[in-house]
Parts: structure tokens; C-alpha cells; sequence
């Protein structure tokens, strides 16, 4: 709204610097007494990650959103970045269109794109979000990579109020693959999953909310097989502390 | 000679002009105090509140408002009946004041007692650009006091509205922190039993809503006359006077339940207009309506005038005292309340329930009103000097035949929410809580007549998506609602959302059905409780587009938000509320 609200603004104060006050005559009610754009930035993970064999990661995950009630610019974003090698295990910017199509749930089309350290990858996005019965949320989409291959991914989160500040996340995440693509380590089936844990506390409103948890990766049947011939790990326990912002 | 002439011409002349007053109001960035620190807002002449505007009944006032922001602005004059390019709706009545520009507005006060002004433009209001109204009768009014204060409450939030808005849209429970917690699951578990416990978290969780959500915005300071509980207004008296004590809620979101304790509150006005007197302990005024009550301080005592938000998020605090600096006992806060299924029935079932808003089944015909007549004979029936408070008006008045009140259970009970509400009010001393079901008019503005058309609206919303709107379209998308000049049109209510909506139409009066025919109170916000349906009747008496909204400012921003075209009319601009049978007759 107030992006709306300034160009109107802006808008008067030239014509009426010009000299022509019949700017305001043009205003309508829905213009005037509606908020119809907004925009967001939510940061769910920006961690320090500890690993069991001595991995140490940062890693974020969030996204920014402009729009309106009927379709959102939503850019979503995650890293992890590895110190050991100086590199990006992950680097990930999805660019969608998110539109709702049901009272709970919103469809999402776009485009991702992947620049970690070795291949990149372009996908094609379908996806779905939202908030499941019991106060879940749901986010699982398609992806349609410029190699012809197809993987889906699943990620269902809950929030458990211990106080209305003291707060413990709990989330996870499936990733499946219905075609390999070794260049990025990726086999045919299920590929990984992650499970994290995370209690926060909201220390300004919703706007900082540092946190300590604990993350659970592990990497399954030809992906795992890959992992270990690249000398990967194929299941490792993290120890997180970071926090959330919710701007 | 001639000049003489004219001279004793004028002379003459004078004492028939009209009584006129001219008003010069700045709007202006300010900063105001909220005791835990100093917030950037919007105020009237340099402050926050405004000066309280004092008309005449029968002025005609000239107000020049001038534009100091540096984005566009209005005055909305709430309550008063006025043509409808004077009514500061920018898009509807006028395009609004631009900066650095003076609109000047000109209209006849043809009302008295307490109103408020307010911009109507982007979240001004909630960012503190309101005022108080008082409206000089020009008869005798049917009440007597010794002094008076205007109490104007507010909810003062950090955050700017811009900022409250894009937060409630990014997450909608942004700001409620009395969600329920692990903690009041084993709580409930213990009172319950545990199947009980999860029964019920089942069953909301399933309709993704929550029993706390009762308040969209929780982090405000509540404020009088500008005043933080901790700045402490202080009204004073002297033992022995009745002080007529003006409250109009300019919160932007909250609805308070107001009590003074030691004191009972007789309730003259509501919205502006006379009713006849019931006395409280305690009443709940919801965002944007006015209630005039008299309180009789016999001793020396100071007393505090205490407001606690509907969901116990915060509270505004004043003194009434003798002295300044005095002070009284602070009450704590009470409880949070919840809500229960019965205020999601109107969600479940889209308003097909029966929610024993039954009103024949009130014992109208018991009320005292009878005795009155429409018109005040002689004052001593009204004199409350010679009544003790305790007996006041309570003839005939048997709030338990009414079927509010409180139950012999014990559980609080009013028509005007749903039959086992967790937000059915109840007085803090277990005594008498305000009903719009006890308000009845002192004297009727309009005709009785049978309403000549009825239109349902739907109060709707997704509390998920922060979407508000009516009959499930939001403004944007919706088209004008057309009414006919000399219609009487019945408004039915019907809330499916969980949360209570003052719903304000500008211009014209809300006749709120309490079932006491000609004497239905005349309001200009009928607030609308969760599942229940709510019927109000007006009198399309003035030509012209006009606003209609929850006045709520983030719902109506939302899209909780209509317009009136009133098609048809006289030529005239100027709408007499004393013309209106005529003007029924004639269509």
C-alpha cells in the first residue's frame, strides 16, 4: 500500500507543483481508503551449523515477497556455505509467481536457479503452499531441470508455542529425484532428507528471534552411494544457532 | 444619511444572522508521549488528540483545514449529519486535501452531543489524527450535571500503520501474544481430561483458527486525552456533582470495557444521540462509538476510570479526582478471554444458525419507555438528583426477563453475542453490564415506519490471509451499493468471522433493532459480534455517496469497506435530519 500510496503522492505534489490541483480530482475511494500492495522479508534460518564429524556450515533460508492479495513476486533463497572448502555446498534463488487457489493454499510457477560450487542448474517451479489442517505448514513443489530432469521436494514445518515468546520449531524436509542426474549428485528416488528442531525466543516483536537447535541431514539410496564416492558424508547430526527475522 | 441607513439596517439584521463560527484546524506531523517513549504521528494543531471542536446545535460552522504532511489528508466528521461532499471521505465526498493546500468545509450543525473527527486517508487515524466533538444542544437536555469531560480513548502503537498493516498481511497472528501455549494444553488436560483437550485442539486446528484471536493488534499503550495509564488523565469534580463524562473510542483496532469502580455509570447517549438513562456498573464500547454517562461523586474520594481492552491485551487509566495528583487503586487486569465454538458457528455455517437473537422473545413491552412518550415531560422525570441511583429506571426493567444480564448459572448472557461466547461481557463486580439490548431512545428521531426494503450483508474474512470483506468481496472488487432516496432500508448483519466489526455507515443513521420498535437507539456504528446476525433500519435521507466500513482500520483497508450511492433526492445538498417524513412521502 504505501508504495502505492507514495507514487500518489508523488504524483500530486508534481501536478500540483505544475499547477494543476485537478490531480486529486482523479483519486478514487478504492485508490485512497485500501492497502492493496504489500511486501515482506522472512529469513527462517540464517545459522551456524556444528557438525558431529566437525563440519562447520553457515546456512539461510528465507524469502522476500512483493504484491497483492491475488498474486505475489516472491523471491525465495538458500545457501549453505562451507568452511572447509571455502565454497557454496548449496546456493539456491527461486524467482515465482504465487497466486491462492484455495482458502488455505497458494500455487506457485517460476523459475530456479542453482549456482553452487561445481554445476549449476536452471529448474522450472510448480509448487504449492500453505497451511495444512493443524496448523501445519505445507510447501512442496515440482522441478523440471534444463538437464530434462524431473525431482519434487516436500517441507512441512509446526510451530509449538512452549510461552507466546519462547517458541520450538520443528520441521522437515523430504527431497526425491525421478531421474538421476550424477553431475550433481543426484540419484533416481528418494535422495535426502533433513530434520531440524529449533527453539526460538522473540526478543523484538517478531523481528529478531535468535534460536539453538539441532539439524538432522541424511542422503539415501544412489544419492547417498554418490555422496560416499565423493567422500561426502551421507548422515550427519548439526548442532544450530542462528536467528529469525521476520521483516 | 444613506450609510446610517444601512447602518441601522444591519443593526437589525443581527440578531436574525445565523449563529456561524469559523475554525482553523493544522494537520501536522507530531510527536506524541506515550510514557515508554516519544512516537512520530499525526496530530490536529500541533498535537495528539486534536483541540475538542465545540459547535452549537444550529451553527453553521466554516473549518479550514490545512495540510502541513507532505502526502494528501482529510477530516471525516464522525456522526454528523452533513451534505455529503462536506464528509471528508476522500474518492467518495471530495478528492481530499493535498499538501500545503487549505480545504475549507461549511455545514450546518443540525445535531447535538458527542461526536469525533478523523482522517480518513491511509492510516492517519491510527497514527493519531482524531479529535473530539462536542455538540452544544440548543433545547434543554433531558439530564442534568454540573460539569463535564470529554474521555476520548486511543490505542497507541509503536509501530506506524503502514507498518501494523504489511505485518498483519506478512503474518496475521504478527502481533497476538496470548496464543495458547504447551503450557495451557496441560492445564486443560488437568481440567478436562486429556481425549477433551484433544478433542478440542483437533477441532480448531482443523479450522486453522485460534480461541485467542481476539484481538488483531496487541502492543499498544491505551490512552486518554493523550494521556498514558502511567501519564494518568485526571478529571476533577467537586463532592456532590454530576460529571457527564463523554468516552468516544478513536482506537484504531480495540474495544474497551470501561468501568469506574466504586462509581455507577448512568449511560444518557450513545452515538450521539439521547437514551434513556440505565445504569451500569460497566459497558463495552467498541472502536468508534461514543457513550455519555453521568456519574453522581458524593465524597472527596478520587476514583479511577479504568478501560481494559476486550482481549486484556492493555488498558488506558484516569483519575476522576477532587485534586489534582490524587489517585486511586489500580484494578489488574482481567483474564484473557477466548472464544468458543459458538463464535465460530457464523464460519461454520455461513450464518444459517439460529443465535437466539430472538428479539420478540424480549419483554419490550415491559420496559419503562412506554411512560415517556417521545418527549420529555418536565424535567423532574429525568432529574437524577432526586433519584437514588440504585432504583434509577429500573421499573419495569427486569434484565433477566430480557434474557441478558446474568444467568442464575452464574454465566454471562447478552442477545447481542452468541449463545455461549467467550466475549459475552460481564462486569468485573458482578454487577450490571451494558447491552445494546437496554439502549432505548429518549426521544425518537424518525417516524416508526415498516423498512421498505431489506439488504443482507455479510460480514466475511480468512484471518489466515488477513482478508476482510463483505458478502466475501472485498471493496476492489465490489461494485456501489445503490439506495433510493425516501427508502427505509432494513440492514441485516450477518457476522461469519470470529472477530466483533463496529460497522459505521456515514450520513445516515443506524436504527439498531434491539426490538423496541419506535424506540430502537439511533446509532452511527453498530458493532457486530462474532456469529451473531444484527439488523439495523435507516432512513436514506441523504442524497449523495457515502462511506460504509468496519471501522476497524486495518479490516476496512482490507476491504471491509462499501459504497452508498443514494440515488433520487431534492436538489438541495444540504439533507435536514427534521425533513425526513416529508421527504418519505414524497417518494
Amino acid at each position: 500500500m504505501s508504495h502505492r500510496r507514495q507514487a500518489v503522492s508523488a504524483l500530486i505534489i508534481g501536478f500540483s507543483l505544475a499547477g494543476t490541483p485537478v490531480a486529486l480530482a482523479e483519486v478514487t475511494a478504492k485508490e485512497t481508503q485500501l492497502a492493496k500492495k504489500f511486501w515482506g522479508i522472512s529469513i527462517g534460518q540464517l545459522e551456524y551449523r556444528y557438525s558431529d564429524s566437525d563440519a562447520k556450515l553457515g546456512v539461510f533460508e528465507g524469502a522476500a515477497f512483493y504484491g497483492t492479495d491475488e498474486l505475489k513476486g516472491v523471491w525465495l533463497f538458500e545457501g549453505e556455505w562451507e568452511n572447509e572448502h571455502s565454497a557454496w555446498e548449496t546456493l539456491e534463488n527461486q524467482f515465482v509467481a504465487q497466486k491462492p487457489i484455495a482458502e488455505f493454499f497458494d500455487a506457485k510457477a517460476g523459475i530456479r536457479i542453482d549456482t553452487p560450487e561445481g554445476s549449476d542448474r536452471v529448474f522450472g517451479v510448480l509448487g504449492v503452499t500453505g497451511l495444512a489442517p493443524q496448523w501445519i505448514e505445507l510447501d512442496s513443489n515440482l522441478f523440471f531441470s534444463d538437464e530434462g530432469d524431473v525431482s519434487a521436494d516436500l517441507e512441512l514445518e509446526y510451530e509449538l508455542l512452549l510461552t507466546n515468546r519462547l517458541i520450538m520449531h520443528a520441521s522437515f524436509e523430504v527431497d526425491v529425484a525421478f531421474s538421476e542426474d550424477k553431475e550433481i549428485g543426484i540419484g533416481s528416488g528418494l535422495n535426502a532428507t533433513e530434520t531440524g528442531l529449533r527453539l526460538s525466543y522473540d526478543v523484538i516483536d517478531r523481528l529478531f528471534s535468535p534460536y539453538i537447535g539441532i539439524v538432522h541431514e541424511r542422503k539415501y539410496g544412489d544419492t547417498a552411494d554418490l555422496a560416499e564416492t565423493s567422500e561426502g558424508g551421507t548422515e550427519d547430526w548439526f548442532a544450530v544457532a542462528g536467528v529469525k527475522i521476520l521483516f | 444619511m444613506t450609510r446610517i441607513l444601512t447602518f441601522l439596517l444591519v443593526a437589525s439584521l443581527m440578531p436574525m444572522t445565523v449563529l456561524a463560527g469559523e475554525y482553523d484546524i493544522s494537520v501536522d506531523r507530531v510527536q506524541i508521549d506515550t510514557g515508554d517513549g516519544v512516537k512520530e504521528g499525526i496530530g490536529y494543531n500541533g498535537g495528539s488528540p486534536g483541540p475538542v471542536l465545540r459547535f452549537k446545535e444550529g451553527e453553521e460552522v466554516t473549518i479550514n483545514v490545512t495540510n502541513n504532511l507532505d502526502e494528501p489528508t482529510s477530516i471525516h466528521w464522525h456522526g454528523l449529519i452533513l451534505p455529503f461532499d462536506q464528509d471528508g471521505v476522500p474518492g467518495i465526498s471530495f478528492p481530499g486535501i493535498a499538501p500545503g493546500e487549505t480545504f475549507t468545509y461549511k455545514f450546518p450543525i443540525v445535531q447535538n452531543g458527542t461526536y469525533w473527527y478523523h482522517s480518513h486517508s491511509g492510516f492517519q487515524e491510527p497514527d493519531g489524527a482524531f479529535g473530539a466533538i462536542v455538540i452544544e444542544s440548543e433545547g434543554r437536555e433531558p439530564y442534568r450535571y454540573d460539569r463535564e469531560h470529554v474521555v476520548q480513548l486511543t490505542d497507541k502503537h509503536p509501530h506506524s500503520g503502514d507498518r501494523i498493516m504489511r505485518n498483519l498481511k506478512m503474518s496475521p497472528d504478527y502481533y497476538n501474544r496470548h496464543q495458547q501455549t504447551a503450557g495451557d494444553f496441560f492445564t486443560d488436560v488437568s481440567d478436562k481430561g486429556f481425549m477433551a483437550t484433544v478433542r478440542d485442539r483437533l477441532m480448531w486446528g482443523d479450522m486453522r483458527m485460534m480461541k485467542a484471536d481476539i484481538e488483531d493488534v496487541h502492543g499498544f499503550t491505551g490512552m486518554i486525552n493523550g494521556k498514558s495509564p502511567d501519564q494518568n488523565w485526571t478529571g476533577l469534580f467537586k463532592a456532590g456533582e454530576r460529571v457527564r463524562l463523554r468516552f468516544i473510542n478513536s482506537s484504531a483496532m480495540t474495544a474497551f470495557d470501561v468501568r469506574i469502580p466504586g462509581l455507577e455509570m448512568t449511560v444518557v447517549q450513545a452515538d450521539g444521540n439521547n437514551v434513556q438513562p440505565v445504569t451500569v456498573d460497566e459497558f463495552r464500547i467498541n472502536v468508534a462509538e461514543t457513550y455519555d454517562v453521568i456519574v453522581h461523586i458524593r465524597d472527596e474520594e478520587a476514583y479511577t476510570l479504568f478501560a481494559e481492552s476486550m482481549g486484556r491485551s492493555g488498558y488506558a487509566r484516569g483519575t476522576l479526582a477532587p485534586r489534582a495528583g490524587m489517585t486511586a487503586a489500580v484494578p489488574e487486569l482481567r483474564e484473557p478471554p477466548l472464544l468458543t465454538m459458538a463464535d465460530m458457528a457464523g464460519h461454520m455455517d455461513h450464518g444459517d444458525m439460529d443465535h437466539g437473537m430472538d428479539h420478540s422473545a424480549m419483554q419490550n413491552s415491559e420496559m419503562s419507555s412506554e411512560d415517556t412518550d417521545g418527549s420529555v415531560k418536565g424535567s423532574s422525570a429525568m432529574d437524577h438528583s432526586g433519584m437514588d441511583t440504585g432504583e434509577m429506571a429500573k421499573g419495569g426493567m427486569d434484565h433477566s426477563a430480557m434474557g441478558h444480564g446474568t444467568k442464575a448459572d452464574g454465566k454471562a448472557s447478552d442477545p447481542f453475542y452468541a449463545e455461549g461466547s467467550g466475549l459475552t461481557p460481564r462486569a468485573a463486580n458482578g454487577g450490571k453490564f451494558l447491552s445494546y439490548a437496554d439502549l432505548k431512545a429518549q426521544k425518537p428521531l424518525y417516524e416508526h415506519r415498516e423498512p421498505t426494503r431489506e439488504i443482507e450483508l455479510r460480514l466475511t474474512g480468512n484471518m489466515e490471509r488477513y482478508l476482510w470483506s463483505i458478502n466475501g468481496v472485498k471493496f476492489e472488487d465490489a461494485d456501489p451499493i445503490k439506495l433510493q432516496y425516501g427508502e427505509r432500508v432494513r440492514f441485516t448483519f450477518v457476522n461469519e468471522t470470529m472477530m466483533a466489526h463496529p460497522m459505521h455507515l456515514h450520513g445516515m443513521w443506524s436504527i439498531l433493532d434491539v426490538g423496541a420498535g419506535k424506540w430502537n437507539p439511533v446509532k452511527h456504528v453498530i458493532s457486530v459480534a462474532p456469529a451473531t446476525t444484527v439488523t439495523m433500519e435507516t432512513e436514506v435521507d441523504a442524497p449523495g455517496e457515502w462511506a460504509f466500513h468496519c471501522h476497524l482500520s486495518y479490516h476496512a483497508a482490507a476491504g471491509m469497506f462499501r459504497k452508498f450511492i443514494v440515488e433520487g433526492g431534492p436538489d438541495s445538498e444540504v439533507s435536514d435530519i427534521q425533513d425526513t417524513t416529508t421527504a418519505g412521502d414524497e417518494s
